[in-house]
Formats: C-alpha cells, sequence, structure tokens
C-alpha cells in the first residue's frame, strides 16, 4: 500500500476544527478538541490512540450519533459530497448514515439485535435505503453474506446471531455495512475483540472489498501493529487532539512527536529479539474534565520545556506529508 | 513427565510440574436423573515444567484452553486427570495443611482489574486479605505496613489506602492486584492475561513491574496471554496451545524464528508488526475456518482440518509429542 499514489485524489471527507463536549454532573468533558482531517477516495487512513483519546467520539460526531444532551458539537464542519453533516437534520443525515456512509463496530457481540435474525438485519438497508423487493433483498443479502466468506449463505441468514461465532458476526456486521456499496467505511476497532487469525482474515477481506469498491476506510484502532498493516496516512491522537499525521511509512520510520515516539518504544515486536526493558510512559492520560492548558501530554513527556505547559502547538508540517504538534523539532532537540 | 525432562540440565527439580494434565466440564441433560452427554474437553493432556524464576509462556487464541488450564494448575478447578506437583505439592493430592501452604506460595493475577477486585472493600481490605487468611502477621498495625510496603512496591501511593477500587485507574488497578498477589510471599504466580486489558503506554509499566518482582524475588511465572509480541518480550519458554492441546514448546527466540508446527507458523505470521515495511515483505499465512468446538474435538491432529499442509496421516493418527531438537517440543507428523 504506496501512501503517496492515493496523495492526487480528491478529497471525500473534510472536516475542520471539530469540538464536541459531553455536560455531565462532574463539568463538562472536552472529548474532542479541534479536530481537523480530511480523506481522499480510495484511501484508508488510520486514527490511532488510547482509549479515551476522543477517537471514536470524533467519528460519532460526523455521523450524527451524538446523544445531544449530554453531548454537544461546539464548533466545526464535516464536508461530504459539499454538505455539512453537522448542520444535516436528523432525517436527512438517516439518508447518508448506512448508505453512503457506513460504520463497522467493535464488539460483533452487542452491535446486532439477539432476537431478529441476521438476515433480518442485512435486510435493513437494502429496505430502507434502496428501496428493494422480498425476492431482490433475499438475493443480495445471500450475496453479501458469501461475498464476506460465509459458507452456505442462503440457510445462515434464517440463523439468529448467537448461532454466529465473533468472527462470523464480524464478517456479518462488515457485509450489512456494505450493502449500500457505501463511498466510506468507517471501523471502529473492528477486530479488537477477535483472534489474531480471524483478525488477519478481516484485514484481508476489508483491503479486497476496499480495492474491489474503490471505498475509502476509516480504521479506528489502538493496535499500532494493524493500522501499519492497512492505513495508507495515519492520524494519532491524545486527548482529544492530533498530535501527529503522516503517511504510514513516514511514521513508523520516522516519528515526530513525542508521544508517538514513545508508544513505538513501548511496544515489544514479536520479529525482534528482546534487547532491554520495555520504555514505558510515566503517569496517565489526562483528566478531561480539566482540560490542561498547554498541551496535554507534558505531564508525561521527557522533553516538555516553558513553553509546552502554556500554550497548545499548532499541527505544524515538519516534512514533506507530515504533520507534528509539538514545539520542540525532535530530530534537533531544540525548540521550533 | 519424564518424557519432556531429558533435556532439563538444571540440577533443582523443576518448581512446577504438570503430567498429562486433563480438564473436561461434563455436558449434562435432563433435570431429576441428569445424564451426562458429553463433555467440553477444555484440557486434554498437557504435559510442561517451569523451573525457579523461569517465566513460562502459554500462548493460543480465545477457547484453546489457556485459562482453564492456568486455573487447574492452581487447583481452582478439580483435576480430571493428570497430575499437577508446585512446590513439591500435588495439587490434588494435598492434605488440608498442605493445601494451605499450596495457596499461599502459588497466587494469582486476573485478567480483569474491574471485576477482579471486590468494589465494596478498600485497597487496604484487599491487599491485606491474603495476611488475614494465612494469618501471617500477629495484629492490624503490622498488616497495615506490609500493605504500605506492598503499595509502594507496586508503584502505589500508600496515601491512598483507604479508596476504593474504582477510584482507581485500570493501571493502578492491576497494580492492586499485583500487590494482593505478592502479599503471602508467593514462589509462584499465574498471570492470565495481566495487561489485555491496559492501554499500549500502561501495559510497558506493568510488565516492567513484572520482571522487576521477579528479579526481587525469584519469582516464577506461568504467563497466559494471547499478545504474542509481549509474550516473546517477557518469557523465556513458550507454549502454544491448540483445542486443548500444547502443539508446540521452544525456548523463546527459538519459537518465534524457527516455529515447526503449522499452527505456531499461521499464529505468528498473522501477528501485525508495527512496522509496514517489514509488515509488506511478510508472508501471511491466513488459515481459513475457525477453531473446531473442543465438545468433538477433530480425529487425529486437532489441527488438520485448517492446517494448509495436511496429508492424510493427519486424519487418522494423533501426533507424537516429540523432542526435534534439544529443548524443542513438538507435536507434529511433518516436522522434523
Amino acid at each position: 500500500m504506496d501512501g503517496n499514489i492515493q496523495t492526487g485524489r480528491p478529497k471525500i471527507l473534510e472536516v475542520n476544527n471539530l469540538r464536541t463536549r459531553f455536560h455531565i454532573a462532574e463539568g463538562i468533558v472536552h472529548a474532542v478538541n479541534g479536530v481537523s482531517l480530511y480523506l481522499r477516495q480510495g484511501e484508508t487512513i488510520g486514527l490511532v490512540g488510547e482509549s479515551g483519546c476522543g477517537k471514536s467520539v470524533t467519528m460519532m460526531s460526523i455521523m450524527g450519533l451524538i446523544p445531544i444532551p449530554p453531548g454537544e458539537i461546539a464548533s466545526g464542519e464535516a464536508l461530504f459530497n459539499g454538505k455539512d453533516l453537522l448542520k444535516l437534520s436528523e432525517s436527512e443525515i438517516e439518508d447518508i448514515r448506512g448508505k453512503d456512509i457506513a460504520m463497522v463496530f467493535q464488539d460483533p457481540m452487542t452491535a446486532f439485535n439477539p432476537v431478529l435474525t441476521i438476515g433480518r438485519q442485512l435486510s435493513e438497508p437494502l429496505r430502507v435505503h434502496i428501496g428493494l423487493n422480498k425476492d431482490e433483498i433475499r438475493k443480495r443479502s445471500s450475496e453479501l453474506l458469501s461475498q464476506v466468506g460465509i459458507p452456505e449463505p442462503g440457510s445462515r441468514l434464517a440463523d439468529y446471531p448467537h448461532q454466529f461465532s465473533g468472527g462470523m458476526r464480524q464478517r456479518a456486521m462488515i457485509a450489512m455495512a456494505l450493502s449500500c456499496r457505501p463511498s466510506i467505511l468507517i471501523a471502529d476497532e473492528p477486530t479488537t475483540a477477535i483472534d489474531v487469525t480471524i483478525q488477519a482474515q478481516i484485514v484481508e477481506l476489508v483491503q479486497t472489498i476496499r480495492s474491489d469498491m474503490n471505498m475509502s476506510v476509516i480504521w479506528i484502532t489502538h493496535d499500532l501493529g494493524v493500522v501499519a498493516e492497512i492505513a495508507d496516512r495515519v492520524m494519532v491522537m491524545y486527548a482529544g487532539l492530533i498530535l501527529e499525521e503522516a503517511l504510514v511509512d513516514d511514521l513508523y520510520e520516522d516519528p515526530r512527536h513525542p508521544y508517538t515516539q514513545a508508544l513505538l518504544a513501548a511496544l515489544p515486536r514479536v520479529d525482534k529479539r528482546r534487547s532491554k526493558r520495555l520504555l514505558s510512559i510515566p503517569g496517565a492520560p489526562p483528566n478531561l474534565l480539566v482540560p490542561p492548558s498547554g498541551c496535554p501530554f507534558v505531564p508525561r513527556c521527557q522533553f516538555a520545556f516553558d513553553r509546552c505547559h502554556e500554550e497548545m502547538p499548532e499541527l505544524t508540517c515538519v516534512a514533506v506529508n507530515h504533520q507534528a504538534a509539538c514545539w520542540l523539532d525532535v530530530t534537533t532537540g531544540k525548540p521550533r | 513427565m519424564a518424557d519432556i525432562q531429558p533435556s532439563n540440565s538444571a540440577a533443582e527439580p523443576p518448581l512446577v510440574e504438570v503430567d498429562q494434565l486433563k480438564k473436561h466440564f461434563p455436558i449434562r441433560q435432563g433435570l431429576i436423573f441428569e445424564r451426562e452427554i458429553g463433555s467440553v474437553k477444555a484440557v486434554d493432556g498437557i504435559s510442561f515444567f517451569i523451573q525457579r524464576g523461569e517465566t513460562l509462556g502459554l500462548v493460543g487464541e480465545s477457547g484453546c484452553g489457556k485459562t482453564t488450564a492456568g486455573r487447574t494448575i492452581l487447583g481452582l478447578y478439580p483435576l480430571t486427570g493428570g497430575k499437577v506437583t508446585i512446590t513439591g505439592i500435588s495439587v490434588d493430592h494435598a492434605t488440608k495443611e498442605e493445601m494451605r501452604t499450596f495457596r499461599r506460595k502459588a497466587q494469582m493475577i486476573f485478567q480483569d482489574p474491574y471485576a477482579s477486585l471486590n468494589p465494596r472493600w478498600t485497597v487496604s481490605a484487599i491487599i491485606g486479605e491474603p495476611l488475614r487468611v494465612h494469618q501471617l502477621l500477629p495484629n492490624e498495625t503490622a498488616r497495615q505496613e506490609r500493605v504500605h510496603e506492598l503499595m509502594l512496591r507496586v508503584g502505589l501511593s500508600p496515601r491512598l489506602i483507604n479508596r476504593f477500587p474504582h477510584e482507581f485507574s485500570g493501571g493502578q488497578r492491576q497494580r492492586i492486584g499485583v500487590a494482593r498477589a505478592l502479599a503471602s510471599n508467593p514462589e509462584f504466580i499465574v498471570c492470565d492475561e495481566p495487561i489485555s486489558a491496559l492501554d499500549v503506554s500502561i501495559q510497558a509499566q506493568v510488565v516492567n513491574l513484572l520482571e522487576e518482582l521477579q528479579d526481587e524475588f525469584n519469582l516464577t511465572y506461568l504467563f497466559i496471554a494471547h499478545d504474542l509480541s509481549m509474550v516473546r518480550h517477557i518469557c523465556d519458554r513458550v507454549a502454544v496451545m491448540y483445542l486443548g492441546i500444547i502443539v508446540e514448546l521452544a525456548e523463546r527466540n527459538e519459537l518465534y524464528e524457527n516455529p515447526l508446527h503449522p499452527y505456531s507458523q499461521a499464529l505468528l505470521s498473522a501477528v501485525p508488526i508495527p512496522d509496514p515495511k517489514r509488515d509488506r515483505e511478510r508472508r501471511r499465512i491466513i488459515l481459513s475456518g475457525e477453531i473446531p468446538s473442543p465438545i468433538n474435538p477433530p480425529k487425529g491432529c486437532r489441527f488438520h482440518p485448517r492446517c494448509p499442509v495436511a496429508i492424510d496421516q493427519c486424519k487418522q493418527l494423533q501426533p507424537e509429542w516429540r523432542e526435534i531438537s534439544p529443548r524443542h517440543w513438538v507435536a507434529c507428523h511433518l516436522a522434523a
């Protein structure tokens, strides 16, 4: 997957300065604090970060899935086909959700309704968005199941979700997402709950489908290994902000943000002999009820200096197609 | 046991010896006259030993029986067959007095730091419980002092001694679990997926802590995990489980650099590497299908229905457990 090939393609989704907050009893949780990103046609971007960094909330905000209240989209725009998704009415966004932009969720156990058959659930988008009749729906559903590699698709349509294994349920979920031939697939930790050998199957499946259907994919995960495998371009999130963005090879070869560097150094490698103890990042991610004034990584950053405490750096270009939000130039060790 | 011992040259006998361990869970039917209609063969004859101060990794996908193996070894489930001897005490033939000693010397760290701590107990009560149960210290003051000391050792501030589990983050809770396991001065600890529920930046902290404690107290670990990269980092030797049996066991670098069982090969090739260039160069073995049911495991080699290189013999004959090269054991007809 050479990221460079993709750079000339048109942008099909553009998010600018998105801020999402949640009003709870204890105060305001600043979940997403000014995220800007774009997605090109046929491209896969990886959104990486630890739990609570805002990666899922970012996508849910774009899809209109944030419950308001307690949620609030404080600012931003999300342009898709010339429309700002954040300004659409509930019924307008319902036309797009599941049809042009489809989602696959982490937990295939809970994302399906346990009392409806797989066939019934697969047929819903076909009925609602495309308006197929009963026979067409049956035919198309069984095609979809076979496309994602489920054997005997015709008879499996009558099964309930509990009769499917975890890996099969995730495949069925992908089948459902693909049913209306979406132009964007948002996959939110789709392989987190499943085993590595099944994960390899799912990653391969999504890659094949993406090129067959010329689809764009947003892959949300905490797993830096999977991202290396599937993404063309990667964004690293922390405390509701993107701290670094680069083409996949550059990010892993030459990370420019201390957080990305530390994350990569904290990972053991299956393909390398152990040399020493793992480098660990001290402390824990910040409490988003009390957003820090400067860079949120400061308390855990070994390079932090005065300016880092006072001011949050913007994402700045540090190399070709490579941006980092840090006051320090990590290549020279001097402030920029 | 004799058949897996010969290359064990150390003078000291192993701290943990497991010989042909079996754990089957019966499946019953009928209300009044319950009949046994079958059994789940969760662990179906596994053998290994662990030297004092050593870490043995037990890896495999969900449902392979690794957690059941760990729990049965500690006597949390009665054995169906085989023999387990730890610190000279035979788990299934121990007297009450021996069992008390055994429970003090062998401890467990659990996967889920949320579910494994009593939410109504303070940290002091949780960490102090083994001290009370085993009457290790004469009075409450001495116990409190020991809890203080343990908290400091695992990196928790003793100021938090009267807090409840919900007031801690995932990583801190796992530290509480480690402190509880350490309280009774154990010799052997079963770590059951101790880091799977934690974020990347916190995983390295906990793993480093476990290693420091091992050096300091000469602890012996059975490290159960599905994260093969972390296992390579932390374990001296690694056993790969599939459907209730161990298919391969070797020293870590030998296993990762020269896996002989087709299942180990596929499993290792499926682990994503956080290095996109290297990842692209790798040959990946994508297994078809999923793990069969442990109620009726396949005849012959249990892996043969998914094995890319299976021959006729594999369908009929269960492969022998052979030492292919010094300290490298494998159960496969084709390994040479």
